[in-house]
């Protein structure tokens, strides 16, 4: 990683694009994750009743259901098979996720990313030690030991704890000692593990990187011959494993990040001062004319 | 063949990780397993929304989303709050005495919940079993005071079926009636209005879970005068019915003054 000892990670981008297009998907994610929050606030603060309940089960407008899938499967593991309204609800979250890639939940929507990614903007900061890391797959276990925890004691187990919907409900309906969970996270993140939650851990996220039928909505990296080999995407991805066959794909391997780990959170976009990747759809697996022609002298 | 070789670094590399992997995983779940039965302990003082299923299968149903909340018109439910609330984090309850249920006819917290928690069954308001009202303080309650307190009495919105007021001699002052308000578990809802009405500073009527407040009865016991009365006569064919001689009026001492006929008559019986 000589170039990033040379440069703070993103500042090539700032100094090639401007500020602005250097954080435009950053900003579009916070947005998108206020929205979020804010159609389900209002209600309780307005009483503009949009969006009434919660991430995990909710009704839009009176009319469209929506349920989690995750906290619906352990429902029904733990021997309660939901109503329609709750299962239609999850069948919708469900396809919509599966069109898109089940992790955009954790980029676009998920109270907690901001948190995490706080821990590790800081974590940065302070140059501390990346601390326990614990394989990715952690998070495919925890998952697991979730369904057979509410299978054996008949519960939704993981709603016990979930930081994810005792933070959202907590905003919705009272915090009580929520704030305890929310900063335990953060500092698991900041000295324990560095994205050690989102990028390790959390089930919930594991859960959703199984969603993806076939997701439409993918980052390539159609102009790889132009990468300066700067790392800078490697410094802000979450998941920075899934870039590694996309961006050094030989000849015509896909320039697609295809690995169901990519939150499409688009931060390898913003932070790229050469632009070598672009958010597409998965049948675009075309590589840019300069590119196309490195790989023609190759072969 | 190959004779069996020494296992390869790859190999005994995989099968360490997932030991280790396993045995975390089972430390983690059993840290998340004692959390969640730990959960299950409802408070006595938290009842759950008209219609909600049982609390061991209501934890498997419920996904906390809070939509029987938002739609109780009064306010009445809320979400418990990590750590300050009783009930497991993030499920609806109500505390009686500060707000109680108002059985709405169209009981809009029960349609609102998308997953059967609340069970849609329940058409009814006046078949609700949230709770049991019990009378937990004779000693201090007005009426058995020999006072015309009557409050829980007039609220209750299945007046004269779960409360009634059964008039008796009031012993203390000797020529006063006592109006004590006397439950009937059936047909209580478990609204808590009662119990919410109260204008004792701590409330003498209660809504209890009813695991505290009933008792059940044994498997082998048979209500001898229900059976009777079925039958049209003695359960048991050729039964002797001796007369009971007790004392003193009330009983069915014909010779005693104040002596009565019993209701029923065993065929051949001398009296
Ligand atoms: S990994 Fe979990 S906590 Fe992190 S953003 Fe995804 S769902 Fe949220
Ligand atoms: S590859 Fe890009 S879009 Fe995918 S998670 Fe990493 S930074 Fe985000
Ligand atoms: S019956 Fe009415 S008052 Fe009672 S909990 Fe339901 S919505 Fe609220
Ligand atoms: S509406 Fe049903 S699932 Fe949602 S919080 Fe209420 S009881 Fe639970
Ligand atoms: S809880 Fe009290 S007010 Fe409500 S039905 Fe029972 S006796 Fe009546």
């Amino acid at each position: 990683m000589s170039a990033k000892t040379k440069f703070p990670v993103g500042v090539e981008a700032i100094a090639a694009k401007g500020w602005l297009s250097a954080h435009k998907w950053l900003i579009a994610r916070r947005l998108s994750q206020t929205l979020f929050l804010a159609i389900f606030l209002v209600g309780p603060w307005f009483g503009w009743r949009i969006v009434d309940g919660t991430l995990a089960g909710s009704r839009t407008l009176n009319i469209l259901p929506l349920t989690d899938p995750f906290v619906a499967l352990q429902g029904i593991v733990a021997g309660h098979w939901p109503e329609l309204t709750a299962l239609i609800g999850a069948l919708i979250v469900l396809a919509a996720y599966a069109l898109i890639g089940g992790r955009m939940y954790c980029s676009w929507v998920c109270p907690i990313n901001p948190v995490t990614d706080t821990a590790h903007w800081l974590h940065e900061k302070l140059d501390i030690p990346k601390g326990w890391q614990p394989k990715r797959h952690t998070r495919l276990w925890l998952l697991a030991m979730v369904l057979i925890v509410s299978a054996l004691t008949g519960t939704i187990a993981w709603e016990v704890v979930n930081p994810i919907t005792i933070l959202h409900r907590g905003l919705v309906f009272g915090m009580g000692a929520a704030w305890g969970v929310v900063i335990a996270v953060f500092l698991f993140d900041l000295v324990v593990a560095r994205r050690g939650w989102c990028g390790h851990l959390c089930p919930v996220g594991a859960f959703y990187g199984l969603v993806r039928a076939k997701p439409l909505l993918r980052v390539s990296a159609p102009n790889r011959a132009a990468c300066d080999d700067c790392m800078d995407c490697f410094a802000v991805c979450p998941e920075n494993h899934v870039i590694t066959p996309a961006l050094r794909g030989k000849g015509n391997d896909t320039p697609l990040i295809l690995a169901r780990d990519c939150t499409n959170c688009g931060r390898c976009i913003d932070v790229c001062s050469v632009d070598v990747f672009t958010f597409t759809h998965r049948f675009n697996d075309r590589l840019s004319v300069s590119n196309s022609d490195a790989a023609n002298k190759a072969a | 063949m190959p004779s069996p070789s020494p296992m390869s670094p790859a190999r005994r590399r995989f099968l360490t990780d997932t030991a280790r992997m396993a045995g975390g995983c089972a430390v983690a779940g059993l840290g998340l397993a004692y959390l969640t039965t730990d959960a299950r302990a409802l408070p006595a003082e938290a009842l759950r929304p008209p219609g909600a299923l049982p609390e061991s299968e209501f934890l498997a149903a419920c996904i906390r989303c809070g939509l029987c909340v938002r739609d109780c018109p009064y306010d009445t439910l809320k979400l418990a709050e990590l750590g300050f609330d009783g009930p497991a984090t993030g499920t609806p309850f109500f505390t009686a005495r500060e707000i109680a249920c108002e059985m709405c006819e169209d009981i809009p917290c029960v349609a609102a919940c998308p997953t059967g928690a609340l069970d849609k069954s329940l058409t009814n308001i006046d078949d609700a079993k949230m709770g049991t009202t019990v009378l937990v303080d004779q000693e201090n309650c007005l009426n058995f005071l020999g006072l015309r307190c009557d409050v829980c009495y007039r609220v209750c919105p299945v007046i004269d079926e779960a409360i009634t007021l059964e008039v008796r001699h009031n012993d203390r002052s000797g020529h006063h009636a006592i109006f004590a308000p006397t439950l009937f578990a059936d047909r209580c809802t478990g609204c808590g209005i009662c119990e919410k009405s109260c204008v004792l500073p701590e409330a003498a009527i209660k809504v209890l879970p009813i695991r505290l407040a009933r008792a059940t009865s044994a498997e082998h016991y048979r209500k001898g005068w229900e059976e009777r009365a079925e039958k049209g006569g003695p359960v048991l064919e050729g039964i002797i019915d001796l007369p009971d001689r007790l004392p003193g009026p009330g009983t069915d001492n014909l010779v005693a003054p104040g002596g009565y006929e019993p209701a029923f008559k065993f065929p051949g019986a001398s009296q």
